[in-house]
């Protein structure tokens, strides 16, 4: 009797490239619904039009590379990468928009470096920045907390805005902008930015703007930050990833802008602001783990986190950016083989 | 004058840098082995004189002076790729007029036919055959480079060239069926 | 270099060390541990391989039709490298033949096939009792000459390993047995405690370490009661339970857990004044020294949820797998595709065919059911996860090796060290791209390996073909030496005796012509006288012509 053959190990974990995946994507979902919940149904339907973007993108390009193709799509990056392209768009940014966010991420940025594995930079963040470029004003159109906007919007709305520009009743999208004071309701790091360009200082602008001491809880910023955290500890406690990059990422936050706050209290945010506001929480436990395009030795992913908490607070008070993390993110991207080669473990027996 | 001071300056400046480049280019001269050497050392030694030339060491010679690096069958894929690198040229496919990349086999006389000519024993270029006159050759196996130069003065065709054996020590690890991007082939017992 | 007193020290006060990595595979020993070593009849044909551990195979010394007693060598070698391998039972020496190897190549060795007689008539070696008062080679000599080698899995010589001039701080007993499934090093430590005991004693005896500490799994409770139990009178032993992680019975993982000291790179245990040996060893050389046997037979784990009777055995080597699987009651049906595993589920090889012996290290046969362990699939591309990076024991970047193991980069992958990699499969296992990374590193390896024989040859193949043409050429020049000066020769001797040429040609001339001259005369003078010149010269004359 012939025995078939295997190479060893014979047996291996059973989470997959696609479990993996999966799990980060349902770690999104707490921070996916308090974003829902302050921000309206927009951003459901960017994460819906990114994610069949994302689908069809890959399949035809796996087809044209002679892939197999629902083996592929099974490995759930490309949805993951639409998700978080999705999350960081604004709620009723036009349709287009995401698309062709969408499209450059998987299509350019991830396929043609090679696919799966091969991308030097992390998708969903060089699909963000390019738009960020390319259309800066659709960009940074946040809507404000559905609670406290002039007009709020429904599913419906939602939908017609993004497709059409206006929303059922007629309003356009700077219409729906509108906070209940009748003021464009801006992100608090475009409201700080503002301010702090136009010669206030920071705690004037915290005072004389939307947030008062609540951290912006009520602005709904704080409270999807945290529902980020809660996701990223899922992670943590499920070992889909280390501790090494989110840690580190905050640590880099916490003492650049410590630091930074410490020199010059009246020019800079706090540390609470800088961990609360903007993409930090989130990018930490969602973007920066991105195991393709990061470092992958433990001293080389605590310097990663580090440099690109740093860059992020770096680019946010002096840069010409509100928000940061995909700045840094691409930059650390770049630096990725040199980390890596610099940090190499200590092989057993051997010399450092 | 300021012209002329501009030019007295860059022209100076030109001087201290020539003498400096000049300088350390003797003072740091780089030893490294004559480049002939160099290929030597990457050809496979077979001296089978697939090439053209008589052996491995007047092949890298004309290498050196200018020849294309792709026609050594017994060395194949691998040496070019190496011969590519040292010499900083493109990668070629094997000249097919040179012959094919084949396994690695050796020698063996079938020593009931040999007649004892030593015509094979003059035309190994490593003297891997032993035997005398009027007396049974056979191949030193371990020094045989399965050259093939021996099998044509044989005057009783009485050489093959049998496929170096596979076995537990030099086996590859090219185990059967669907390990990965491996090829995998049931092994017959 | 350690220091005996101060790990005893720490490991008296728990303290120990960890080596990075590691991984916690489902254990599953529960399926053959709990019932005692069973006895195998006999099968009707072994098939004894003449090569069963690393270093060269023997010559073999029987023929074809010789009667072999059990117990009697079967090979001879004077190679140091080598040791001697036995009949394991009584019977009829039938072929000396080819035969599939235990090896993951499955490829044919030189193979003795002994068709037994059921009466395992033994061929005993003298008594060493009095082990105490033999001079030590004596006692090497005896654990060569048994046949003994490593029986943890590495198969080295047991008797190269022991025979060590350097001091030993630490002779470490390895009962780990990390790998999942596996239970023989377990039932031999629970029920034969007493004689692993005495194979160490006769170890200490040889090579006299500091200390001896024997080191089992915490897994194990049975087993490591039972050690306590046998060396409970013995100051110098000390018996420790370690933390289950995998693979914390490699060799160099167990010395980094015991002692916080690393075997350095291309060094030996002995370096650092360890030596190692596992259980299935010691009580090996006690069954030799104290009782005469050579090494015949050893416990195999027969598991796996395939089999109706998951078991562990004393195999005779040389058993075929098939008389072991029939024995544990193998259910192919149970299979998608008929397996079997030689060694664990993460170290171990498949073997070809049910043909296959038992040799010296084989401790385990995984028979998996189907979905048992994963279904081979293809790979998927690398995502950098690092989940390999750390799970790596040996403080490597798995899959920096792959990327240049793949591309057959080795200079790159040697310069990232793939010779550390000990191919403990940890990488592969939490792989979510179910890449075969070992499987690419033991390629990597054997390519790299025949790259330097091949080196080494063309080397060796350029120094002749060189020495060769100078020789063709010193030949030449000699020829041409020789053919120039016998030229000269000539030359000199032509200018030398010129003179005297002229002289003789002239002499010749004149000869000529006076034989002209008289023969003319001859011509006028023969009316005179014929009668009297054809009497005397014609029949000369005829007969010259």
């Amino acid at each position: 009797m012939q025995f078939s053959l295997s190479s060893s190990p014979h047996n291996r974990v059973r989470r997959d490239t696609g479990q993996v995946m999966r799990m980060v994507c349902y770690a999104c979902i707490p921070g996916v619904i308090a974003q829902t919940y302050f921000f309206g149904w927009g951003t459901i339907i960017q994460i819906a039009l990114a994610m069949f973007t994302a689908v069809v993108t890959e399949s035809a390009i796996l087809e044209l590379r002679k892939k197999n193709v629902s083996r592929g799509i099974r490995d759930y990056s490309a949805i993951l990468t639409a998700l978080l392209l999705g999350i960081c768009l604004p709620p009723l940014a036009p349709w287009w928009l995401v698309v062709i966010g969408t499209f450059f991420s998987i299509a350019i940025v991830k396929q043609l470096y090679g696919g799966l594995g091969f991308n030097m930079f992390n998708p969903a963040m060089i699909g963000y920045v390019v738009l960020l470029i390319s259309f800066p004003i659709a960009m940074s159109a946040w809507i404000p907390v559905q609670s406290m906007a002039q007009s709020p919007y429904d599913f419906i709305d939602a939908l017609s805005t993004i497709f059409t520009g206006y929303s059922q009743s007629g309003y356009s999208l700077a219409q729906l902008q509108l906070g209940i004071d009748g003021i464009t309701q801006a992100t608090p790091l475009d409201a700080v930015r503002t301010g702090l360009l136009s010669g206030l200082t920071y705690s004037e602008t915290l005072n004389a703007n939307i947030f008062s001491s609540d951290w912006g809880w009520s602005y709904g910023w704080s409270p999807v930050a945290l529902a980020y955290l809660l996701g990223g500890l899922f992670l943590l406690g499920n070992k889909v990833i280390n501790w090494h990059m989110p840690i580190s990422t905050l640590a880099g936050v916490v003492f650049t802008a410590g630091f930074l706050n410490i020199l010059s209290p009246d020019q800079t945010g706090s540390i609470t602001f800088h961990l609360m506001s903007g993409a930090v929480l989130f990018g930490a436990f969602f973007i920066v783990t991105d195991p393709v395009s990061g470092s992958t030795t433990d001293k080389g992913r605590v310097i990663f986190g580090l440099m690109i908490g740093f860059l992020t607070v770096i680019i946010r008070t002096y840069g010409g950016y509100p928000d940061a993390i995909a700045f840094a993110v691409v930059i650390m991207n770049i630096a990725v083989p040199l980390i890596d080669y610099y940090t190499q473990p200590r092989t057993y027996g051997h010399k450092s | 004058m300021t012209l002329l001071t501009a030019l007295l300056i860059i022209g100076s400046l030109a001087l201290i840098f020539g003498a400096i480049l000049g300088y350390s280019a003797i003072k740091f001269k780089v030893e490294a082995d004559p480049l002939v050497e160099q290929i030597d050392a990457l050809l496979p030694q077979t001296q089978c004189g697939q090439c053209g030339y008589p052996g491995c060491k007047p092949y890298a010679q004309a290498i050196a002076d200018g020849d294309e690096i792709n026609k050594c069958p017994p060395g194949g894929e691998s040496t070019i790729k190496h011969l590519a690198d040292l010499m900083g040229v493109e990668v070629k496919p094997l000249d097919g007029d040179h012959g094919v990349e084949d396994v690695k086999k050796v020698a063996y006389i079938r020593e009931d036919e040999c007649i004892g000519c030593t015509k094979c024993i003059q035309a190994c270029p490593v003297d891997a055959i032993i035997g005398a006159s009027k007396q049974m050759h056979t191949v030193i196996i371990d020094e045989c480079t399965g050259c093939d130069l021996c099998v044509a003065p044989c005057p009783v065709d009485c050489i093959d060239m049998i496929p170096v054996k596979t076995t537990p020590q030099n086996w590859q690890w090219d185990l059967a069926k669907g390990v990965g991007d491996i090829p995998i082939k049931q092994v017959e017992s | 270099m350690i220091d005996a007193a101060q790990v005893i020290s720490q490991l008296q006060q728990g303290q120990m060390f960890d080596f990075p990595g590691g991984v916690h595979p489902p254990q599953q020993k529960s399926l053959a541990n709990s019932t005692p070593i069973a006895q195998v009849a006999e099968p009707k044909h072994l098939y004894i391989p003449v090569k069963q551990q690393i270093g060269s195979q023997g010559n073999v010394c029987v023929q074809v039709g010789d009667y072999v007693a059990k117990g009697q060598p079967l090979t001879h070698s004077n190679h140091p490298f080598s040791v001697p391998v036995h009949a394991s039972t009584s019977g009829t020496v039938v072929a000396i033949a080819p035969h599939p190897s235990a090896h993951a190549s499955g490829l044919p060795e030189l193979t003795i096939e002994i068709a037994t007689d059921g009466l395992a008539k033994w061929q005993l070696m003298p008594l060493l009792t009095d082990y105490m008062q033999l001079d030590k080679m004596q006692l090497l000599e005896r654990i060569c000459q048994a046949g003994i080698s490593g029986m943890g899995g590495a198969g080295f010589p047991t008797h190269i390993k022991t025979n060590t001039h350097k001091p030993v701080e630490c002779l470490i007993i390895n009962g780990i047995e990390c790998e999942p499934y596996i239970s023989s090093d377990d039932r031999i430590m629970r029920e034969h405690a007493w004689q692993i005991k005495q194979g160490i004693d006769i170890l200490r005896h040889i090579v006299e370490p500091k200390h001896v500490i024997i080191a089992v799994e915490d897994n194990k409770p049975e087993a490591f009661d039972a050690m306590r139990t046998a060396c409970l009178e013995d100051n110098g032993y000390l018996v420790v339970s370690l933390p289950t992680k995998y693979p914390a019975g490699g060799e160099r993982q167990l010395i980094q857990v015991l002692t916080g000291a690393e075997v350095p790179d291309n060094g030996l245990p002995i370096d650092i004044g360890c030596l190692m040996y596992n259980v299935g060893t010691c009580f090996a050389i006690a069954e030799a020294v104290l009782h005469g046997k050579p090494l015949v037979e050893r416990v195999v784990t027969l598991t796996g949820k395939a089999l109706n009777k998951p078991q562990n055995v004393w195999a005779l080597l040389g058993t075929p797998v098939q008389h072991l699987l029939t024995h544990a009651g193998y259910d192919s049906t149970q299979q998608k595709q008929h397996k079997v595993i030689m060694g664990g589920p993460m170290m171990g090889f498949t073997v070809h065919n049910e043909q296959v012996p038992v040799v010296k290290m084989t401790n385990c046969l995984l028979v998996p059911e189907r979905n048992e362990l994963p279904e081979i699939e293809d790979e998927r591309p690398c995502i950098r996860c690092g989940l390999c990076a750390d799970a790596c024991p040996a403080g490597l970047l798995p899959q920096q090796l792959l990327w240049y193991s793949k591309a057959k980069e080795y200079d790159k992958a040697q310069e990232y060290n793939l010779d550390a990699c000990i191919e403990c499969g940890a990488c592969a296992y939490v792989c979510p791209s179910e890449i075969p990374l070992v499987q690419y590193y033991r390629q990597a390896k054997s390519d790299i390996r025949n790259a330097a024989i091949e080196k080494d040859k063309s080397e060796k193949a350029r120094e002749r073909f060189e020495t060769r043409q100078a020789r063709l050429l010193a030949d030449k020049q000699a020829r041409e030496e020789k053919h120039r000066l016998a030229a000269e020769a000539r030359k000199k001797s032509m200018e030398n005796k010129g003179s005297d040429a002229k002289d003789k040609i002239a002499a010749a001339l004149a000869r000529a012509k006076a034989k002209r001259a008289a023969a003319a005369k001859t011509d006028t003078d023969t009316t005179q006288s014929t009668p009297d010149v054809s009497s005397h010269n014609s029949p000369s004359t005829d007969s010259d012509n």
